[in-house]
């Protein structure tokens, strides 16, 4: 569902929440995170999606390193996870236990257990992950804590949401279509680790919102300015081409508008403006480090951030 | 050729269209879409394949009238302005000159006399108090805005924009930034600098 859509329906709605709740319903944080005692803070998030590739264990693992980004990007380590899953019942059995198969690798890659899980009879198949992550409550990573001269970094390329729809048209060719899965099935477990270790004060992962999206609610809820330097940006190359030839998802030109207005873009980028705003399945971390620390992040650097309204620059 | 692409998501109506058009090897098809997203897919799609496409908006949906084989018109304007193509002026205060009342007039007149210019050039690109030209409170909006109108670009300098206080007063043109008017500057023929 796109964002401007979201905040329509849930408006003025209010939540109670207790002094324990560090991260809740309020801000755009990527998980619930609340306060135990104080060494143990728990992460809680849900997130499953329909199949963006063919192979179903290959799907499972996407799904479950999508949903395990959430944690990450709190700076948290998973501690055990719950399957959510949604199938019809023509789907062969054994195309089920290899969704599962897949996510479970990926639960055991991350250090954590699979416990349990929920099926229900859907028309298209859906598979992720309820997961419970653990955190210092003082070493939370938020969205929100971003501050003027950081430098702003990705831990994964764009365009992942231009290829899938190009998987889809079977336009793709199985040598990006690799590569693209390659991207997706990785956790995003180092980049969470390197970023604590290396001072970061803020972060989020890179999903449906697509970068400029994402980058935006960091921008607004900390309430800086993120200066994004287009030229910095990795892409997986083939999606200009995908592109340019309209393989483009909805969600791109919905996260555009919602984003017009706070996102300035200061020169013309051409296609890499759409891609920018691409919806992104199991995307890279966004994080930003002041910058005495940057050179301690071994990944993108794609921007700064800087005094400001909550705005997002594209120079 | 008509294509109903209507109610379907994404990739859908350009795979559709892609058939449709490799059915073809000259002639107008014709596809219905119901959203933006799909509109946009479509253009660009014929357009990456040489078509002109041409855009109807009917009552809750889109035509999009797609001609391929024939010759197509779609680059003229761009064409236009060839013995301005690589002049840019370069503009650095709100005055011409030292003597700020006279200044302000002269860089009035100046602009207006460049509307006339046979040799009109590619680019004008404000910088340091060249902004306060291009921004809330300017005397000359009227003669850029039509200098605009005529083919030229305005552009006015970001950082300077952001160092008045400007940013969100810009009437005129866009915004660049130092990349590319170092990159403007050293591809220019020549640059006139006031």
């Amino acid at each position: 569902m796109g964002p401007a859509e979201l905040a329509r329906i849930l408006e003025g709605l209010e939540v109670e929440a207790g002094e324990e709740v560090i991260a809740g319903f309020g801000g755009f944080e990527d998980a619930a995170v609340v306060k135990v005692d104080d060494s143990l803070a728990l992460i809680a998030t849900v997130d499953f999606i329909t199949p963006v590739v063919d192979d179903p264990f290959i799907f499972g693992q996407i799904a479950a390193a999508n949903a395990l980004s959430d944690v990450y990007a709190m700076g948290g380590q998973p501690w055990f996870a719950l399957n959510v899953l949604c199938f019809p019942s023509c789907i062969p059995e054994g195309w089920v236990r290899d969704i599962v198969k897949g996510g479970l690798s990926k639960i055991r890659e991350a250090g954590a257990f699979l416990l349990g899980g929920h099926t229900v009879d859907d028309t298209e198949p859906k598979y992720g992950l309820c997961v419970v992550g653990r955190v210092h409550p003082e070493r939370v990573i938020t969205n929100s804590s971003a501050v003027p001269r950081c430098k702003v970094f990705l831990t994964k390329p764009i365009g992942l949401g231009v290829v899938v729809t190009a998987i889809k048209a079977q336009m793709a060719s199985s040598d990006v279509v690799k590569r693209t899965v390659d991207v997706m099935t990785t956790l995003n477990k180092d980049a969470s680790m390197k970023m604590v270790e290396a001072g970061a004060v803020a972060a989020t992962d890179i999903t449906g919102f697509g970068l400029l999206g994402h980058a935006l609610e960091m921008a607004r809820s900390s309430g800086v300015d993120i200066v994004i330097e287009a030229k910095k940006v990795p892409v997986i190359e083939e999606a200009f081409e995908y592109a340019s030839m309209g393989l483009i998802p909805a969600g791109a030109y919905s996260n555009r508008d919602f984003c017009s207005g706070d996102v300035v873009f200061e020169r013309d980028v051409g296609d890499l403006e759409i891609l920018m705003f691409d919806p992104q399945t199991s995307g890279g971390l966004l994080v930003a480090v002041p910058y005495e620390k940057a050179h301690l992040y071994p990944y993108w650097e794609i921007g700064y951030t800087v005094e400001g309204k909550g705005k997002v620059r594209v120079v | 050729m008509v294509v109903d692409a209507r109610g379907l998501p994404c990739p859908k109506p350009v795979l559709m269209t892609k058939d449709a058009l490799e059915k073809v090897s000259e002639g107008v098809v014709e596809v219905l879409v119901d959203n933006e997203a799909s509109k946009e897919n479509v253009k660009r799609f014929a357009e990456k394949q040489g078509c002109c496409v041409e855009i109807v908006e009917e009552d809750g949906y889109y035509k999009l009238r797609i001609a391929k084989g024939y010759v197509c018109s779609r680059e003229a304007p761009e064409e236009k302005q060839v013995e301005g193509k690589n002049k840019v002026v370069l503009i650095l205060s709100d005055s011409m000159g030292e003597e700020r009342k006279l200044g302000e007039l002269l860089m009035r007149a100046f602009l207006s006399t460049l509307k006339e210019a046979t040799n009109r050039p590619k680019r004008l690109i404000f910088v340091n108090r060249g902004v306060f030209l291009t921004t809330e409170g300017s005397k000359v909006i009227d003669v850029l805005k039509e200098l605009e109108d005529m083919g030229v670009e305005i552009y006015s300098c970001g950082t300077c924009l952001d160092y008045f206080g400007l940013k969100d007063k810009l009437l005129v043109g866009k915004i660049t930034n130092m990349y590319d008017t170092v990159e403007e500057l050293l591809n220019a023929d020549s640059v006139v600098r006031v």
